[in-house]
């Protein structure tokens, strides 16, 4: 087997070589399931539990997705704004720092208050602690235009508007795309964070369930199908960015060679 | 086509004002070439900025075309020493640029791309670059992005070329090929070119004129005319009168340095 072949096969065997010391450690230690459940017993509990399993799952997915989508929309907007204007800038950036400092752990009970429990703080949630990336990331793509580019539009006779359709807004994709990476993680944490704590459906809402019964096979079943969403919309947003920006990465890739 | 009276640029530095030019005059005519020479931080690029109206001086007056200069000139080619070329954009499509957005081109981009596009193509074949227009900025080289730099400052037959150390960042082989690209383009079109450079060679070679200018605050110390017979060839830069004065634009710099 040459080298590339094994390199590519590398977090396979990563992976299963993880589940294998994972389920000796177990045996060989007699560990109790109630501590830590060997990856067999996470497997029955995942062939005993699949319809709960992926109708919950379905739950937080589309919590999730609904919570980034909303924070595309609002990040690119806020980031536009922020990237077009140093005095919008300079006056919401502290405000923004304050609220990105605030964990959103803490802001989910409020959401609870108002909107009871359900779907809709999970969202927020989820909103409210992805946007911030996408802000930053656009906003830092605007105003990172070289001044001499601007320089020759406005001596065209260009507007600021003329200079941020041509210049600032392409310019601005790579960072954007690769927020989304970033930004679909958080949401997929601000979900969870706001079922474990209260909702009436969701993985978090199965595993705060699971555990309060002591099943923890179901809890790490649980956990098993967060990572797999996890790097599932990861993906997804990773072979966007590569698609949508591959420029950049050519251009990078060159500059290299 | 060009005239600096009397003009001064104070700016906001990090310890208070900072005086980059100080009465400053200059006169360009129409189709000439301008060079401005002198020491580094001596003012040279606040000196394009203020003639493309990117700009307003503190005092005096800058006027193009007879008119004063209140805005952005909106005709004004311009290239730095950076080619600058957007890198999502393919060589033909940076070059369109100016177009999409000055005026009269502006308007009409749409139904007249095809013209333009040809356009680009003759452009490209003047400065050597025939058949490179659907490459990426980044496959080209320095060299060859500094010629698509200079298709994109001249695609809308501007009056006025605004050049800042254009070949300052290439090797003294390509430097002299794109002097004579530049001779060759300059004497077809006959627009008018302020070149502001630190290489003496370069100026005296393709420049009708070269101001001298001092330390900062800038000022025109001296202007001389060069008044070797176009089109001049690259043997004219060992020519004894050639080196004469690149000795001696190289001595009063050296003296205002010191000064």
């Amino acid at each position: 087997m040459n080298s590339s072949k094994i390199e590519s096969l590398a977090p396979w065997i990563f992976v299963i070589a993880l589940f294998v010391i994972w389920e000796l450690v177990c045996k060989l230690f007699g560990v109790s399931t109630i501590t830590l459940p060997a990856p067999s017993d996470i497997w029955a509990a995942i062939l005993r539990y699949w319809a709960p399993l992926l109708r919950n799952s379905f739950v937080t997915l589309w919590t999730t997705l609904a919570g980034f989508a909303l924070a595309v929309a609002f990040g690119l907007f806020l980031g536009l704004v922020v990237g077009w204007s140093r005095t919008i800038y300079r006056g919401l950036y502290p405000v923004m720092i304050g609220f990105n400092s605030i964990p959103k752990v803490a802001v989910v009970p409020i959401l609870v208050l108002w909107f009871g429990i359900g779907e809709i703080p999970a969202i927020l949630t989820a909103f409210l602690i992805s946007f911030f990336p996408i802000v930053v990331n656009v906003a830092t793509g605007l105003a990172t235009i070289e001044p001499e580019l601007e320089d020759v539009l406005r001596a065209l006779g260009a507007s600021k508007l003329d200079v941020m359709r041509k210049v600032g807004i392409p310019r601005a994709m790579p960072y954007f795309f690769g927020s989304l990476k970033v930004a679909i993680t958080l949401a997929f944490v601000g979900t969870v964070v706001s079922e474990t704590i209260a909702a009436n459906a969701g993985i978090g809402f199965l595993m705060a369930q699971a555990g309060s019964n002591f099943q923890m096979p179901l809890v790490f079943a649980g956990l098993i199908a967060l990572a797999v969403e996890g790097i599932l919309m990861y993906a997804a947003t990773a072979w966007l960015e590569q698609r949508m920006t591959g420029w950049a990465f050519r251009a990078q890739g060159s500059a290299a060679a | 086509m060009i005239s600096l009276k009397d003009v001064s640029l104070a700016y906001a530095g990090r310890t208070g004002p900072v005086l980059a030019l100080e009465g400053t005059t200059i006169s360009v005519g129409r189709g000439e070439f301008a060079a401005v020479v002198g020491p580094s931080g001596c003012g040279k690029s606040t000196l394009m900025k203020l003639v493309t109206g990117l700009v307003k001086p503190t005092t005096g007056v800058v006027a193009v075309d007879g008119a004063p200069v209140t805005g952005p000139v909106k005709m004004a080619g311009m290239a730095f020493q950076n080619a600058n070329l957007l890198p999502w954009r393919t060589v033909t499509d940076n070059i369109l640029l100016p177009l999409e957005i000055v005026e009269p081109y502006r308007g009409k981009f749409r139904s007249h791309r095809a013209e333009y596009v040809a356009k680009v193509e003759d452009l490209l074949a003047t400065v050597g670059l025939k058949g490179f227009g659907d490459r990426f900025p980044w496959e080209l080289s320095g060299g060859m992005q500094q010629r698509a730099s200079l298709c994109r400052s001249l695609i809308h037959e501007p009056a006025l070329l605004m050049l800042d150390e254009p070949f300052a960042a290439l090797d003294a082989f390509t430097r002299e090929e794109l002097w004579c690209v530049l001779r060759d383009v300059w004497q077809r079109l006959k627009f008018t070119v302020v070149l502001v450079t630190h290489d003496l060679r370069e100026a005296v070679f393709l420049a009708d004129t070269v101001h001298v200018m001092s330390a900062r605050p800038g000022r025109i110390i001296e202007t001389r005319d060069v008044s070797f017979t176009r089109p001049r060839d690259l043997e004219v830069c060992y020519d004894k009168a050639f080196t004469d004065i690149v000795h001696d634009l190289r001595n009063q710099i050296a003296q205002v340095r010191k000064g």
